[in-house]
This record gives structure tokens, C-alpha cells and sequence, in this order.
């Protein structure tokens, strides 16, 4: 019997008991489908994760921050300087394995106000131009402040889409989107003007979720909620982008540090960049501004390299900061290995249920094959009667147990994307799922090995029935 | 040379210590173009010798040759081939498959010799034409009359164009009419040539066959040749009117 007449015999067994047969594939339907929407969800996540990865400037983004002396330097308390300009100067000129060294002078509670609105940006820092590129911000509008504007001090500031929402309204509540490049905003009650603003930053969910709401059409008592919706996901990486607000470094030294305390001067060590000269003009050293910067920034040039690039840097700020190490490294590989490990963890879990559901599936067909073949003693008698091998029947029983399980993985991922369609509806906010070709393939693959395995016990007990015991058999 | 040959066959089986003899030290020879009948009562051991002849069971004893092969040196995969090409088999409870046509059926066992679809059914529907069930090709077996699937049965056993055919009380399950008419198909396929042996408890039926072996207790009680006995072989009943 030659192999295609065997599973056109599978199909007719399956279709003269349909009910027992549908009954038997579910758990090879369920198996599947669950094998497939849980890999399409960890995908999502995954994917998800990655861009907020890169949204916040990608692994290779390091940020040096203070730290406490540690106890057996106690004693050269004294001599600790901070992070300063000089570590820029210094990591610029003598770590090569570095670039995109920026530093970044952080004020905290600060009230941007225009017309009666106020808010609270969650970042507003001084910084140099190069933080663009450093955290891979696109200004849409306008323009970036140059090395011009710092050396100037000019009072011009940057600000994301969540600022302006804040300031001036969101395009959903207005109905059209406001530009405010050139618009005069006061920070802290300083007088600043606006020369630029990043574009909208989002996950690849939420601008599809927007694009979709744009399709349907705007509905007035909608749109805002469903926006909203979109806007509180929780991806935080998007959102900080969003409310971010950018001065130049030395405008922020001079109106949010030295020119707090009233002009005071800078004790003359290590005050930052050029603002040295015009900080430096009278006041008693109690009364000094600060002149430590709030985060040091740079990009490993080559992430195979990031140990000997930290290593690096460490030695010139060693130097810098008079042997004590008052300062620390911060990658963003802590981060992602824990979302590696969730990742899979969850992949794990996931596959552990589906590799049950598939198991059990397979003793379902395992025990349907069983009861079968005690239904058909006499109809393998009569094939064996007439001629049919050993062989021949062992293949029948199989390919019967296989197409079983083909046509319940083939369901199943017809089911999985059912379920993935049923998952995002439940949980709207979270990561688009994907449904991959692999996971497809590999759960389609699984459901096959499952039928052979299940086949395989009722097809050596079938082919091996003696033709006259069988026959003999009422 | 016979086309069969059994020597010093003996089939027995153990029950709880208690040896029953089914066959006991048989020898029997079947030449080509024979039709045999073979009689006996009841657990005389006719099936059993059926099986062991038709290559479905194997011998405890002795040795069997069937068309120059040695059946008890075969292997399982030999035997298959063996009962697919050279034996055709008839049994008293049709043994048909329910599922499968009329047509279906008679084609089974070329399937398992590999026969093109398309030959397969040319040659299922020339055999089916022999025993003039050609017109109900599409039938399931249960839509038949006894007759008639014991007929189909028999378009199966000769489909394979086999040595010789076994038939084990072809008309056991029929009313005596319906028997007489399978009969008289036997009687007709051995008319043209082929080998045939069957199996009947009824002397009547018995009487029509030119050679009868008769057995008792698992021994060949009595080998009458009609031939050899120089006595007419003209059956009693009449040649060959149709139901
Ligand atoms: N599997 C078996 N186990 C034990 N004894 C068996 C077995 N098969 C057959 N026998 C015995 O062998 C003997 C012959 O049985 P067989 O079926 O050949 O008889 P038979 O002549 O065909 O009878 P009937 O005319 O009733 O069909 C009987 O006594 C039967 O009980
Ligand atoms: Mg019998």
C-alpha cells in the first residue's frame, strides 16, 4: 500500500467518526494555538522592550553618576571634587575607546509656565548639543541649540511633545497640532524662548493604535479618552522623552546655579566649561554655587569593547577626581539582562503549558488509537487475510494518528490566531504580539512529532495481530 | 508435482494442560485444477486445516509446500505476499469491509501488490463481472443480500488471479437456495480451471465436488476420488441456470 492511499484510508477512518476525531485534536488545537499566541506574546514583549532600549539611547549609552566615598577613603573626604567639566575635557582628549562624551546639569523642582498653565518637565537638564545624538532625539520642529547659543548662554530651550501638550494643549484637544517654536515660555519665572521640539515619541503599538483612531475619524466624545489611553501605557521610556525640556549646559549654570545663590563665584577648582570666567565675580565661599555636574554621559564606540572602554574611562577619572571614587558607572545592560530573563521566563512557562497541552493531546490520540484498533481487530484480520504486511497495516494506524495531529495542529494555528486576536482585546495597552513563521513551524512540527509518537504503540499492537485470532474476534 | 503438499501436519493446541490435537499428523496433496471439498463434523478440525492451507496459521508439526515454496521457512512478509498473490480466501461470515464499496473491496487486494488505481479497477470490475455484481459496483456490502456479498467476496479472492482458492462453508451462511447458487459459481470457476478447495458439514454439497476428503478427530478419515473411482462427476443439481 503506497503512502498516499494510506492517509486517504487516515482521512475516511477520521471522517466516519468525525465527533470522536474532533474531540481527540483538541488537545493537539489547544496545544498548538497556545504554543503559538504565547510565543507571539513574548515577541511582542520582546520587541517592545527593544525599542524602549533604544529609545533610551541603545546599550552602548554609559552615564557616570556620584557616588558615596566609599569608608576606607573617609579620610580624603576633603579632596573629593564631584563629577566636573574637567572629566569631560579629560575623557575627550584621553579616551579614544569613548565619543559622545556630554555632560548634563540637572535642576530639579522646576516650573515651566505660560499663560496661566503650568508644568512640571520630568527632565529638564543643561547639556551640550551632543545629547542629541547621545539619546537619539529628532527635533521636527525648529532647531537644536548650538555651541553658540551655550557659549552665549542664550535663554532657548528644547522641549518633547509632552511639554507642549502641557503648555499649549495636545493636538487631540485642540484639534490641530501647535507648533510652538518661537513661543515664549517662562521657566522658574526666567524668560526662555522655544527653538525647538522633538517629534512624538511612541511605541510602534501606540502610533498604530493613533493611526487607527486618525481612520476612524475623529469622535468627539472618543478621541480624547482613547488618546489618553494610549499616553498612560506605561512605556516610560517614550513619555520621559516626551516631557523632556533642554536648555544649553551653560544658561543652566548661569540662571539655575551661579545665578541662585546671587551671583556668588565658584571656588575657582573646577567650576564647569567657560563659565569659570563669568561666575568668578565676588561672594564668600558658603555661598558658592555648585559647580558638579549631574550626570556624566558617554557611548562605548564598540560594544565588544565596553570593558576596556569602562576600564578606560575609569583610569582618566581616577586621575581627575584625585584617586577617590566618588563616581559610577551606569549601563543599560543590567537592564536588558533582566528583560532577557523575563523574556525567558516567560518563554519557558509558556512552552511548559503548551508542551503539556501538546502531551496530553497526544495520550488523547494515543487512547483513541487504542480504542480503535479494538473496534477494527476483524478489519485488520481481513487485510492481513488478503495480503496486507505487517508493515502496511503499522503505517495505516500511524498515518491515521498522524493526520489526526496534522489537521489539530493545522486548527490550531488557525486557533492561535484567534486567541492572539482575543489576548490583545483583553489586554489593549500591551505589546502588539507577533506571530512568527518559526513558532508556527516549530508548534506544527511538535503536534506532528506528538501524532507519530502517540501512533506509534497502537500501530505495532495492530500490525502485529495474528489474521486468524482477528478474524476469530467478535 | 502438486500444486499443494501437506505432509505429517499437525495443529495443536494447549489448554490448561490438556493437549487437543485440531490437526493430527495430516499429509495431502492438491494438484492444480482441482476441486476438493472437505467434510466433517463439527471442531473436526476442517478450519483449522483451512487456515494452515490458506497460509493464515502456521503448523505445530510437519511441513507444508505450496506452488514449490517452503510455507513453514517463509517469513511474515513472504506469507503476506504469498496470501495477497497466490491464495484467494472465502469465508463463511463474507468478512467484507463495511466501510469500503462493493467496488473498494474486490480492488483490497491489489492495493496491498501495488496495482495502479486505474488497473485496480478494471481488474475489480472484470472480476466483479465474473460473478455477475458488476452493476452494483457503488453498494455498500450491508446493502446487499447475503448472496450477493458472499459473491463479492469471492471477486475479491479472484481478483489476484490466484493458484488456488479456499473456501471455508462459502454457503454456511446462506439459505439453501442462495447456496446452491454459490455452488454452481464454484462449480463454474472450476469448470474453467481454476483450483478450488471448500469446506462443508452438508454430504450434498460434498457430493458435487469430483474429489472429497472427509475428516474426523483431526485425521483424513476418508479420500474419495471421483475420478480415480471411475465415477461420473456430474453434479446432482442442474448446470447452470442463473437466480
Ligand atoms: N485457538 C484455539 N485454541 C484451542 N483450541 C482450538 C482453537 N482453535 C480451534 N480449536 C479446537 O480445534 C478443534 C478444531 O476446530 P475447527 O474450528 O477446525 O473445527 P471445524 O471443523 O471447523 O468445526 P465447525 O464445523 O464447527 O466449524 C476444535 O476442537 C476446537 O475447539
Ligand atoms: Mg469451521
Amino acid at each position: 500500500m503506497n503512502f498516499l492511499s494510506a492517509i486517504s484510508v487516515g482521512l475516511k477512518e477520521i471522517w466516519a467518526n468525525k465527533f470522536r476525531s474532533m474531540l481527540t485534536m483538541l488537545g493537539i488545537v489547544l496545544g498548538v494555538g497556545s504554543l503559538v499566541a504565547q510565543s507571539a506574546l513574548v515577541k511582542g514583549l520582546e520587541n517592545g522592550m527593544k525599542e524602549a532600549l533604544i529609545a533610551i539611547g541603545g546599550l552602548e549609552k554609559v552615564y557616570i553618576t556620584p557616588q558615596a566615598i566609599p569608608t576606607w577613603q573617609q579620610h580624603r573626604k576633603d579632596q573629593a571634587v564631584g563629577n566636573t567639566m574637567n572629566d569631560i575635557y579629560a575623557l575627550q582628549r584621553s579616551a579614544p575607546l569613548v565619543h559622545l562624551v556630554t555632560p548634563e546639569m540637572q535642576t530639579r523642582e522646576v516650573t515651566v509656565t505660560r499663560a496661566g498653565k503650568a508644568f512640571n518637565p520630568w527632565h529638564f537638564v543643561g547639556t551640550w548639543p551632543a545629547a542629541l545624538e547621545l539619546n537619539q532625539h529628532v527635533v521636527e520642529h525648529g532647531r537644536m541649540f548650538n555651541a553658540v547659543d551655550d557659549e552665549e548662554a542664550r535663554s532657548v530651550c528644547v522641549i518633547g511633545t509632552g511639554t507642549r501638550d502641557a503648555l499649549f494643549g495636545s493636538p487631540e484637544e485642540i484639534g490641530r497640532e501647535i507648533i510652538p517654536v518661537g513661543e515664549y515660555v517662562n521657566i522658574n519665572n526666567q524668560r526662555f524662548r522655544i527653538i525647538g521640539m522633538f517629534e512624538h515619541y511612541e511605541s510602534e503599538m501606540d502610533r498604530k493604535a493613533r493611526e487607527q483612531a486618525l481612520e476612524r475619524g475623529p469622535e468627539p466624545g472618543q478621541s480624547g479618552p482613547t488618546r489618553k489611553r494610549g499616553r498612560t501605557s506605561g512605556r516610560g521610556a517614550f513619555e520621559w522623552k516626551n516631557n523632556t525640556v533642554y536648555i544649553p549646559l551653560k544658561t543652566m549654570w548661569l540662571k539655575f546655579r551661579a545665578g541662585a545663590v546671587g551671583g556668588g563665584t565658584g571656588t575657582g577648582t573646577t567650576a564647569g566649561s567657560s563659565t569659570t570666567a563669568s561666575v568668578s565675580a565676588s561672594a564668600g565661599i558658603d555661598t558658592a554655587p555648585d559647580p558638579r555636574l549631574s550626570t556624566v554621559y558617554f557611548k562605548v564606540i564598540d560594544l565588544d569593547q565596553m570593558n576596556n572602554a569602562l576600564q578606560q574611562v575609569k583610569n582618566v577619572l581616577t586621575h581627575t577626581h584625585n584617586g577617590i571614587e566618588d563616581f559610577a558607572f551606569n549601563t543599560q545592560e543590567n537592564w536588558s539582562e533582566n528583560i532577557t530573563t523575563a523574556i525567558r521566563n516567560a518563554r519557558l512557562s509558556g512552552g511548559i503549558i503548551a508542551a503539556i497541552s501538546l502531551l496530553v493531546g497526544g495520550v488523547g490520540i494515543m487512547n483513541i488509537m487504542l480504542a480503535s484498533i479494538t473496534e477494527r481487530v476483524r478489519e485488520i484480520g481481513i487485510r492481513k487475510a488478503i495480503g496486507a504486511t505487517f508493515l502496511d497495516v503499522f503505517v495505516q494506524i500511524l498515518v491515521e494518528s498522524v493526520v489526526i495531529a496534522v489537521i489539530g495542529g493545522l486548527a490550531g494555528l488557525l486557533a492561535s490566531k484567534g486567541l492572539v486576536e482575543l489576548l490583545s482585546l483583553v489586554s489593549p495597552t500591551g505589546n502588539t504580539p507577533v506571530m512568527t513563521v518559526d513558532a508556527m513551524l516549530l508548534a506544527f512540527g511538535f503536534s506532528v512529532c506528538v501524532g507519530i509518537l502517540a501512533g506509534i504503540i497502537p500501530a505495532f499492537k495492530a500490525a502485529r495481530l495474528n489474521p486468524i485470532q482477528a478474524l476469530r474476534y467478535e | 508435482m502438486a500444486l499443494v503438499e501437506l505432509r505429517n501436519v499437525s495443529k495443536i493446541y494447549h489448554l490448561g494442560g490438556e493437549e487437543i490435537r485440531a490437526l493430527d499428523d495430516i499429509s495431502l496433496d492438491i494438484d492444480g485444477g482441482e476441486f476438493i471439498s472437505i467434510i466433517g463434523p463439527s471442531g473436526s478440525g476442517k478450519s483449522t486445516l483451512m487456515h494452515i492451507l490458506g497460509c493464515l496459521d502456521s503448523p505445530s508439526k510437519g511441513t507444508i509446500r505450496l506452488d514449490d515454496t517452503m510455507i513453514e521457512k517463509a517469513s511474515q512478509r513472504e506469507l503476506a505476499r504469498i496470501r495477497n498473490q497466490k491464495i484467494g480466501f472465502v469465508f463463511q461470515f463474507f468478512n467484507l469491509l463495511p466501510k469500503l464499496s462493493v467496488l473498494q473491496n474486490v480492488e483490497l487486494p491489489m492495493v496491498y501488490s501495488g496495482v495502479s488505481s486505474r488497473e485496480r479497477r478494471d481488474r475489480a470490475l472484470e472480476a466483479l463481472k465474473l460473478v455477475e455484481l458488476e452493476n452494483r459496483a457503488k453498494h455498500r456490502p450491508m446493502q446487499l443480500s447475503g448472496g450477493q456479498q458472499q459473491r463479492t467476496a469471492i471477486a475479491r479472492a479472484l481478483v489476484n488471479s490466484p493458484k488456488i482458492v479456499f473456501a471455508d462453508e462459502p454457503t454456511g451462511n446462506l439459505d439453501s437456495h442462495t447456496g446452491e447458487a454459490i455452488l454452481q459459481l464454484f462449480y463454474k470457476l472450476s469448470q474453467e480451471g481454476r483450483t478450488i478447495a471448500l469446506v462443508t458439514h452438508d454430504p450434498e454439497i460434498a457430493a458435487v465436488t469430483p474429489r472429497r476428503i472427509e475428516i474426523r478427530d483431526g485425521k483424513i478419515a476418508r479420500n474419495v476420488d471421483a475420478k480415480l473411482a471411475g465415477a461420473g462427476s456430474t453434479p446432482k443439481f442442474s448446470v447452470p441456470t442463473q437466480n
